[in-house]
């Protein structure tokens, strides 16, 4: 089981994928709203994927995990 | 004849390193054997050597585990010294450490750049009481490593394990290049750590090269192969002179990479929404000549040197699109560092800012993000090179002094159009000073006032009233920043300022 995580503290602004979508290495599956920017969060591997952990408009840790991929 | 038959033995056998089960051990990882290494970074393949004799008396301990060098690269003289791992694993005995220092004190009398190949285990701890206490002991090698920082480049390739104390020698260097899968630091091997604290961990995972390239920051940059590391070895040194009293090579003009955005249109509108700060970079650069520093580590932060018509300069630059450019500690901390070697060289500074201020929240008071804030503040305040700092877009805050802000002496400040510089971006100014106001409203009536109060904060720090009121010394419009910025740092190269003539600062570390 892979897991995207935050790089950094802030709110979750969008979602980008849903369950079930396949995701490419880079791709953008998150953006955090943080210090008044958008920051986009990409895969760093590829998968599909399988259980979002968070909600939009939730609190992010750094090193939280946001998203969980499976292999293809 | 007979005496010159013994010195090709000897000489031969010296030259052939330790036993052969090493050198096939070193081969299946993907290491070279040492003096390989060597003939592929010096010129043709040749050096001058000293001590190849070292303990030539004893058994098994050709040149002692060392070779010391001194030759070309690139046409330009170096001292090497490098570990040879196939005699017992690299270690260090009391010539091994006699050589090093030598060595040292050769490039510091020449003048000349030194190179570490690093590759060894460690102390010899049965030789420990002519190695390691005394006045020319291993001690003495870090001693001349920090008296020869910013007087000669000094250049760690990591080939192998660099441990306990060993790891000190890339720590104390300028730049440190580490082999995937092989390069390593630490101070505790995995086997004492789990004996000394119970930690169960892999070397990998606690020192490895990967690791210590994109946390730790140890290293610099993340090579797949020794070839790889000679030869970025070989670009790097290029954008040095060899000594502090000297300036860089120009190398020939070139223009930057054909884009087939113009600048002004890779930058978004929206102060907000990312954008990739290396095609801005790309489009102001002579093609090709970007040399990246530690690209794994605190990649908010981007530090690199490049070449403009010909000439060398270390960039600072946010990236909007890594933690949206805001600067951590760590990015900090990189900054600081990148600055320092710049300037101890004279490597014109340019900064390249779209910053929305430094980091907030619980994680980064703890790691000290003021402390790493200060020695970023610090070492730009204290660089003396031609030094320029271009607002790309926002400059909020702390975030503007850092970046070389106008109060920090950059030889000019320019500002591109889309440039805004505030104590904070018009959200969240708004809300700091009206939250009372806005909180009275009625509910319907707030988007509207917010909406106004945004947009007399937006005139008020309008660019041109900056410019008018002296705060930037230029308003460029960004495909007509290359030339700018060339012309400008073509004519301050008559620069020679010295901070001051105290003996130094009490650093913020």
């Amino acid at each position: 089981m892979k897991q995207v995580k935050t790089t950094m503290a802030g709110n979750v602004w969008k979602i980008q994928v849903a369950a079930g979508d396949e995701v490419k290495v880079g791709q953008e599956v998150v953006i955090l709203e943080s210090m008044k920017m958008e920051i986009p969060i990409s895969a760093e591997e590829e998968g599909i994927v399988d259980e979002i952990s968070v909600e939009e408009g939730s609190f992010v840790n750094e090193e939280d995990v946001l998203l969980t991929l499976k292999t293809k | 004849m007979k005496l010159d038959r013994k010195w090709e033995e000897r000489v031969k056998e010296i030259e052939k390193g330790g036993l052969e089960k090493y050198h096939e051990a070193n081969e299946s990882k993907g290491k070279m054997f040492v003096r390989k290494r060597l003939s592929l970074l010096f010129d043709q393949g040749e050096w001058r050597e000293d001590g190849k004799f070292a303990n030539g008396e004893a058994e098994g301990l050709p040149a002692d585990g060392v070779v010391t060098a001194i030759g070309k690269v690139q046409g330009k003289t170096v001292c090497v010294m490098a570990n040879d791992s196939t005699v017992k694993a690299g270690s260090w005995g009391a010539k091994t450490v006699e050589k090093i220092i030598r060595i040292q004190e050769t490039a510091e009398k020449m003048k000349v750049p030194l190179f570490y190949l690093v590759d060894s285990a460690g102390a010899r701890i049965t030789d420990q009481i002519e190695m390691f206490p005394g006045r020319r002991g291993a001690g003495r090698i870090f001693y001349n490593q920090v008296k020869l920082s910013g007087m000669i480049p000094q250049v760690c390739l990591l080939f192998g394990p660099s441990a306990a104390g060993g790891a000190y020698i890339p720590a104390f260097c300028d730049v440190v290049m580490m082999v995937d899968g092989n390069a390593s630091m630490y101070l505790g091997s995995p086997r004492m750590a789990e004996m000394v604290i119970g930690e169960k961990v892999s070397l990998e995972e606690m020192g490895g090269a990967k690791m210590h390239c994109s946390i730790s920051g140890c290293g610099d940059i993340l090579v797949k192969s020794e070839e790889e590391a000679i030869q970025r070895a070989k670009d790097y040194i290029s954008y040095f002179p060899s000594n502090y009293e000297m300036k860089t090579d120009v190398k020939p003009k070139q223009s930057p990479i054909h884009q087939e955005k113009k600048l002004q249109d890779i930058i978004p509108e929206n102060q907000n929404a990312a954008f990739d700060m290396f095609d801005l970079i790309n489009g102001l650069i002579d093609e090709g000549s970007f040399f990246e520093m530690k690209a794994l580590f605190a990649k908010e932060l981007i530090t690199g040197f490049a070449r403009m018509d010909g000439k060398a300069v270390g960039i600072i630059a946010n990236q909007p699109k890594q933690k949206g450019g805001v600067l951590f500690h760590d990015s900090a901390d990189k900054a600081a560092r990148f600055i320092t070697l710049c300037d101890a060289y004279h490597i014109p500074l340019l900064f390249l800012a779209d910053v929305p201020g430094f980091m907030i929240g619980t994680r980064v008071e703890k790691a000290g993000i003021i402390r790493h804030g200060a020695k970023m503040i610090s070492a730009m305040s204290e660089a003396t090179v031609p030094k320029i700092s271009v607002v790309v877009r926002k400059a909020y805050g702390a975030g503007l002094y850092a970046m070389a802000g106008p109060a920090f002496e950059p030889d000019c400040c320019i500002a591109l159009p889309s440039a805004q510089i505030a104590v904070m971006g018009p959200e969240a100014a708004v809300n700091a000073v009206y939250a009372n106001k806005i909180q009275s409203l009625p509910e319907e009536e707030r988007p509207a006032f917010i909406q106004e109060k945004r947009k007399e904060y937006q005139e008020n720090i309008d660019i041109y009233r900056l410019a008018s009121e002296l705060i930037v010394d230029a308003i460029v419009p960004a495909d007509e920043l290359r030339e700018e910025l060339v012309d400008r740092f073509e004519m301050y190269e008559s620069k020679d300022q010295m901070f001051s003539s105290r003996k130094h600062p009490v650093y913020p570390v």
